[in-house]
């Protein structure tokens, strides 16, 4: 039966697994957030075969569960002849979730891209300005601010998809959970313990995010008492 | 005559199936100011957008001061431009939008300090400096710190204008630059493009629907129909006693 003691009992050992969740939850994102541009710009090269190889590894990637690339990554890899090698628990969780990840992260990517009005491309390249300064200077500014609520929405995501990796050996809160029911023979009170985290967690993150996103609604209207009508996710149609 | 800036060489461009240019052959003097006329779906557009690097011919030559825009020569053979080949001539030909296009995230003095700083080199102060000057110049200069969409639909057009007219080019082309804005905005903006085209130093080639305008600035209008030069010449020439039957027809839909 419910045992306050066990409760209290596996707290520090859930705490200090709630560091290891975040860390891996940050470094994850991280290296989705990076490697969702390598997908975009790589799917742009205006070169058929490789657009193709590039959304066969896309839908390949997105149609396996994350737990079986995590397996994979970390059991099946050091067994590939010549090129398996074998990596920490961290690595794997950081490339597993992080490149399953990047595939979703991309098509928001994409989508923010897509957003930008066409004249924007014309008006860089009628300044003549470099392909560089084009997507610093004018797409991606106006590409990103409105896929932010998006981007952070799978932040979330991947927070919940994290205890993932404690199948894989990374000391988050569920593997320290494990732990401490096995020692005491108490699994009730440590895991009601890591889904409170959980919630306290991610449901004060989606508050914020959704303030965000607000915020980001107004931000032109504020800005624009003459133009605000013709304004569609933050940029004008005709600006 | 002075060598052309931009000659156009039996240029055609098919979009699939349909011919929108069927062999244009044009020089362009410079300082030269040129309106482009005709009925929708005639190919005005798509001329200047060419020549802006917007769209590529089908076939032809475009040269701008003499140097082939849409090909290059490479181990000896004439190959398709790549964008340094692009970048390093269309820095001489500047374009106004219908649609504007300013850069909604920056304010306007941003919108004309972008390319002066990022392709000129121009340093911050300078570009300021110039770019305040030129909005001035547009009757803007309470505005600079505002954003596009602040301002109305005149306004706009005329930043517009600014922001090309910074980058100083020796061709400057305008896309029906009054299509899109309410009537009682047209005027202010055709009469900062009476200014400019004033000064002379630019060739200017504008697709307008504007007779009266096109009369009193162009020094030769086109009348372009079906892909081709139809006619063309002075503004008496084209518009006081032309004895096409196409273009009277044309024209008489201006006149009420």
């Amino acid at each position: 039966m419910w045992n306050w003691d066990m409760f209290f009992g596996s707290l520090p050992m859930v705490f200090k697994g709630m560091w290891v969740t975040l860390g891996v939850t940050i470094a994850c994102y991280l290296f989705a957030m990076v490697f969702g541009f390598v997908w975009v710009f790589l799917k742009r090269i205006p070169f058929k075969p490789i657009q193709w190889i590039v959304s066969i590894i896309l839908e390949f990637i997105r149609s396996t569960p994350p737990l079986v690339q995590l397996f994979f990554l970390f059991f099946g890899l050091p067994m590939v002849p010549y090129i398996g090698v074998s990596l920490s628990p961290l690595t794997v969780a950081v490339i597993g979730l992080g490149v399953h990840f990047s595939t979703y992260i991309s098509e928001i990517y994409r989508s923010g891209i897509e957003s930008v009005d066409k004249g924007q491309w014309e008006a860089s390249i009628a300044l003549n300005l470099s392909v560089k300064d084009k997507w610093i200077k004018v797409i991606l500014p106006q590409a990103i601010p409105p896929t932010i609520p998006m981007l952070g929405n799978y932040l979330i995501i991947m927070f919940k998809e994290v205890p993932l990796t404690s199948t894989v050996g990374v000391a988050g809160m569920l593997f320290m959970a494990d732990k401490f029911g096995a020692r005491n023979w108490a699994y009730l009170e440590p895991y009601t313990l890591v889904a409170i985290f959980f919630l306290l967690l991610s449901y004060p993150s989606a508050v914020l995010i959704k303030k965000l996103e607000n915020k980001l609604n107004r931000r032109f209207d504020k800005k624009a008492p003459l133009g605000a009508k013709n304004l569609k996710k933050g940029v004008a149609i005709d600006g | 005559m002075a060598e052309p800036v931009v000659k156009y060489k039996n240029v055609t461009k098919s979009f699939g199936e349909v011919d929108v240019l069927k062999g244009i052959n044009l020089d362009i003097a410079p300082a030269e100011k040129i309106a482009l006329i005709g009925p929708s779906g005639s190919g005005k557009t798509t001329i200047i957008r060419l020549l802006m690097t917007l769209e590529e011919p089908t076939s032809g030559i475009i040269e701008v001061n003499s140097q082939n825009l849409w090909q290059m020569e490479k181990k000896g053979k004439m190959v398709r431009a790549n964008e340094k080949h692009l970048r390093q001539i269309r820095g001489d030909i500047g374009m106004v939008f219908q649609h504007f296009n300013l850069f909604p995230h920056m304010t306007i003095l941003e919108n004309c300090m972008t390319g002066p700083i990022h392709v000129k080199g121009q340093s911050k102060e300078e570009a300021r400096k110039n770019a305040i000057e030129m909005l001035e110049k547009v009757g803007l200069g309470d505005k600079v710190d505002n954003f596009p969409n602040q301002l109305s639909g005149g306004q706009k057009q005329r930043v517009a204008m600014a922001r090309a007219l910074v980058m100083r080019p020796k061709v400057m082309l305008f896309d029906e630059v009054t299509s899109a804005l309410d009537p009682e905005l047209v005027g202010e903006v055709l009469e900062v493009i009476r200014e400019i085209a004033k000064e002379g130093e630019m060739a200017m080639i504008l697709v307008t629907h504007e007779m009266d305008f096109a009369r009193d600035v162009a020094d030769r209008i086109i009348f372009l129909e079906d892909g081709v030069i139809s006619e063309q010449g002075t503004p008496e020439e084209v518009l006081g006693n032309t004895k096409s039957e196409r273009l009277q027809k044309f024209l008489s839909r201006f006149r009420s």
